[in-house]
Formats: C-alpha cells, structure tokens, sequence
C-alpha cells in the first residue's frame, strides 16, 4: 500500500500514526506548533503560580503549590519529548518561544494578584486544560495521545486541589469570599478564552478535524466547560461574571454572553499584562543558566577524554 | 576567630525537649524556602524539578519536625504555629540556610554544605530511642543521601568544567565558608575535603566564622525571608487556608 493510503488507513480506523510512519508534511508541522506550544504553556505556567509559593499561607499550601508547579515543569518535559519524535529538538523550540515566534497559552499573561488565584487557576485553567487534553488523548498521533493520558490524571488532581483550596475560603471570612470572587471576577473571561476562537474564525479546524488531531471544535469544548463549571461556581457560592449566563432548557446547555475577541487578539498578539514580563522572565531564566549548562558538557567532554 | 552575638544575647529559649527538633525543623524549612525561589528560575527544566524535589523533601521534613514538637510539648501547637508565628529571633536555624540563593554556584554549595551535615545528623539520629525521632531521621538520611547525589555531582561538575564555572564555584565556597562553623565536624571536614578534590576546588585560608543561628542571632536575610513567607498568617491572624 502506498504510504499516503497506509496514513489514511491508520486514521480512518481509529489506530495511532508512530513517529517511524510516513505522514503529510502539513501534519507534521501542526503536531510540532501543536505540541510546542502546549509544551512552552506547561512551563510559563509555572511562573504565575511560582509567584506564590513563598506567600502560601501554610505549610501545606505551601507543599501542595510547589508539587503542583513541579508537575507542569514534568508535563513540559515530556511535551518536548513527544515533539521531538516529529525531529525537532527542544532547545530549538526553546529558543522560537524567546523569540517570541512560538505561542503559548495566553492565559499565563494574566497576573497572579492573591492567594484565591491559585485556586482559581487549579479550578478554571487546570479545569479547561482537562476539557482539552481529555479529547487529545483520542488524537491520531500515538505519542502526543499518550504524553495527554499521563498529564490528564495530575491535571485533574491539580483542578480537585483547586477546588477545595477555593472552598476553603468560600467557607471561610468575608475577606476570603471577597478574595475567592475576586479572582473568578478576573479569570473567568480568559478561561473561556483558552478554548480559541469560535469556529466561524477557526480556520485550521476543519483540517486538524480531518487528521483527527482535534476531534471536538473549539465551541464544543467550551460549552461542555461552562455546562461543567457553572454548577460548581454555585456550589461555591460564586458569582460569574456573566450577566447572560443562563441554563437553556431546550438546548440543555448554559447560554453564555458573547467573548470580548479584542482582547484575545490583543493579548494573543503580545500586549496582554503580562506577556513581556513572563518571556522576559524565562529569557533571563535560561540566559544566566547558559555557564551551567556549559559547564555540565565541558565536564562530560573532560570525562569522556579521561576515560578514552 | 568566631563572630557570634553578644553574651547573654539568646532569644527567648525553646524547651529542652524540643529545642532539637525545633531548631532542624527551621533549618529544613529555610531551606526549602530558599529552593522554593528558583522553580521557574533554574538554568534548565530537568534542575528546575530537582531544586523542586529537594526543596519539597526538606518541607517535608520541617513539617514533622513542627509537628512532632507540638506533640511533645503538648500545647497544642501544630506546624504553622512553628513556621507563621514566631519572629527572627525565635528562629534557630543555623546561618548557612538562610543565606540568599545567589547564583546557581551559590545554591549548590549551600546546599552541598548543608548535605553532608544532614547525612552525618540524621544517620545519628535514625537508630535512637525515640521511635518517632528514628522514624522522620530513617526517612530524612534517604533523601539526604540523595540530595548529597546531586549537589556534589553538580559541585564537581562546576569545579571541573568551565575557567568560569570554576571561578564562580570556588568564589561560592569562598563566600559561605564563613557559615560552615555551625554545621562542621571532623567527618563533616573529611567528606567536604574528599569532593573538593575531585572537584578542584580549595578550603579557604581565612579561619573568621560567623555563628549565632541556634541562638537566634541571625544574619540580616532571614527578616526577609520570614516576611515574605509569614505575611498573609500576619495579615489574616487566625483565618484557615
Ligand atoms: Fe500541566
Ligand atoms: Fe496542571
């Protein structure tokens, strides 16, 4: 069988494309920016939340918000590891993302302002990064598929943390509450923001649907996480920010009010709050890393002469 | 030449009983507050995890280290009674710990310093009488011996690998080795020479040592370490997180 049929075969019935099968080069690069860009998400993620791990107000906080933080630079690592069995290397990803050719999830260009966002960020972002990753483990690219189904059990762990920190305050003083809604206040919008576009605008979904790489549309996804969430804002005692949110019996759904796109598209484009901060951040990061990282191969070159 | 405070100058004592654990719960936690400042900062993600892992296993450790004192002192006081709530001068642990991250040549000298004590502490303690004692020491020497593994791996790779990793290791060694009076030993002295030799680096001549920490007379870095870590306790007293 030609290779192109073979490819076909193996997404017509449901079976996973190995890094050793032939696939279309457009494939190829979407997986690559795909994975990538969840990839350098998992890691500039871990500085909205990092801002808090000195403040957490108790030791326990403290280890849970460190441990959770751990798990996204671990979920980084084997992000990088599935997209490097596309042929690219990490470092070369690495460096798009300084560059600022490559994206991340926009969400992480919001700042952390109190303690109540580390739960919010567990519930909502950890929340929405499930309803997507859940549908990516059915994706058509065998080692992505599988990087989704190892993520998705710690994300959900980390949106249960989330939770209950949250319930926490909501069963806590006036001030917690008023902390706890505050923050939904801010990161409800830019949640229902990390799904993308509408469809109408989504003009790589149709294709990506095709491959099988995305298998619910951006809409889609974004209902099933408002229809999840809403009962648990309740349940909280939260109010959502949307004067429009409410239950439609008739499409068994939450209506929602209409997404403010300017704003995706402006902080998407780079002029969120936080989008210089946080590749600054990581530039500078990597950038004082570089004598240790040199120093590392110049002392494995030594050992290797040494042992010759 | 040992600079330590003024006579008399001790804090508000701990009980004897539980002065001991006291004091190691602070170093652990110091410690792990210090670590908790590079996630996100290291030279890669594979150290970024690392300084994650052993910052989480040195919390662990304070943890039940508070925890047990508020038992044997029987007062009730639990972890964050220890941690959130008591002052710089209440503080015990050693100088070392406290001092600020630096560069990355920094952390790992600190942190190598800080190994080999933990090794030699916790090997001591881990077949005493006291079973709890024994338990969290059994359990602190394992991650001790592990966090040993890396910072002397990365001590020799610094001292061994580039003119400038080299210079700045040797000028991390040089600048706490002023800090190392309250954690040295003979077997302490014996196994830092040993890595040092492979590494290439050098014991300062300089004999000045500046001591105090399980007195409670600090260097001035620990008031801001506590203010940042006890703040939303201090500005929310008595709330439940
Ligand atoms: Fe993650
Ligand atoms: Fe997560």
């Amino acid at each position: 069988m030609a290779p192109p049929a073979r490819f076909q075969e193996i997404i017509d019935s449901e079976s996973k494309i190995e890094p050793s099968d032939w696939m279309p080069e457009g494939y190829r690069k979407t997986l690559i920016r795909q994975i990538a860009q969840h990839a350098h998400s998992e890691v500039i993620g871990m500085q909205p939340e990092g801002n808090w791990i000195t403040r957490a107000p108790s030791l326990h906080r403290k280890a849970i918000l460190m441990a959770k933080v751990q798990d996204e630079a671990g979920h980084g690592l084997y992000l990088y590891s599935a997209a490097e069995t596309l042929g690219v290397k990490r470092n070369d990803l690495q460096e798009l993302l300084h560059q600022g050719k490559h994206k991340y999830s926009s969400i992480f260009n919001y700042p952390t302002l109190s303690w109540a966002d580390m739960g919010t960020i567990g519930w909502l972002v950890d929340g929405a990064a499930i309803t997507n990753q859940v549908m990516l483990t059915r994706c058509s690219y065998g080692p992505y598929s599988r990087a989704m189904v190892r993520i998705c059990k710690e994300e959900s762990f980390h949106q249960r943390q989330g939770y209950e920190l949250l319930i926490r305050l909501c069963q806590g003083s006036e001030e917690q509450k008023a902390m706890a809604q505050d923050a939904i206040d801010r990161w409800w919008w830019p949640s229902l923001m990390m799904f993308g576009p509408n469809d109408s605008d989504s003009p790589h979904t149709e294709q990506s649907m095709a491959w099988k790489i995305k298998r619910v549309t951006n809409d889609d996804l974004r209902q099933q996480f408002v229809d999840m969430t809403v009962p648990q804002a309740d349940y909280l005692g939260l109010r959502i920010p949307d004067p429009d949110l409410k239950w439609n019996e008739e499409r068994g759904h939450y209506d929602f009010g209409p997404i403010d796109w300017e704003e995706f598209w402006r902080v998407v484009r780079g002029s969120g709050p936080m989008n210089r901060d946080r590749v600054e951040h990581k530039k500078r990061a990597w950038d004082e890393g570089t004598w240790v990282r040199e120093a590392a191969s110049a002392h494995a070159a030594k050992q290797q002469r040494r042992a010759a | 030449m040992i600079a330590s405070g003024p006579q008399g100058m001790a804090a508000k004592a701990l009980s004897p009983e539980i002065a001991e654990l006291v004091s190691y719960g602070d170093d652990n936690l110091v410690l792990a507050q210090r670590l908790g400042e590079w996630i996100s900062n290291a030279p890669e993600l594979e150290i970024d995890i690392a300084l994650g892992n052993i910052a989480l296993d040195h919390l662990g450790v304070a943890r039940a280290l508070y925890t047990y004192a508020g038992e044997v002192e029987g007062e009730g006081r639990t972890e964050d009674d220890f941690a959130m709530r008591r002052t710089e001068r209440e503080f015990r642990n050693v100088l070392l710990v406290e001092q600020p991250n630096g560069d990355f040549a920094h952390t790992i000298v600190r942190q190598f310093f800080f190994d080999v004590y933990s090794q030699i502490l916790w090997s001591g303690l881990a077949d005493g009488d006291d079973n709890t004692g024994a338990g969290i020491a059994g359990r602190a020497v394992k991650e001790a011996a592990y966090h040993f593994e890396f910072s002397s791996s990365w001590l020799i790779r610094l001292g061994d690998g580039t003119e400038e990793s080299h210079r700045r290791a040797q000028a991390a060694v040089d600048a706490l080795w002023r800090f190392t009076a309250e954690i040295a030993s003979d077997e302490w002295l014996a196994r830092v020479s040993s890595v040092f030799e492979t590494a290439g680096l050098a014991i300062p001549d300089d004999p000045y040592q500046r001591v105090g920490g399980r007195d409670g007379y600090h260097t001035e870095h620990l008031g801001f370490l506590l203010a940042e870590m006890q703040w939303m306790d201090r500005a929310y007293p008595g709330l439940e997180w």
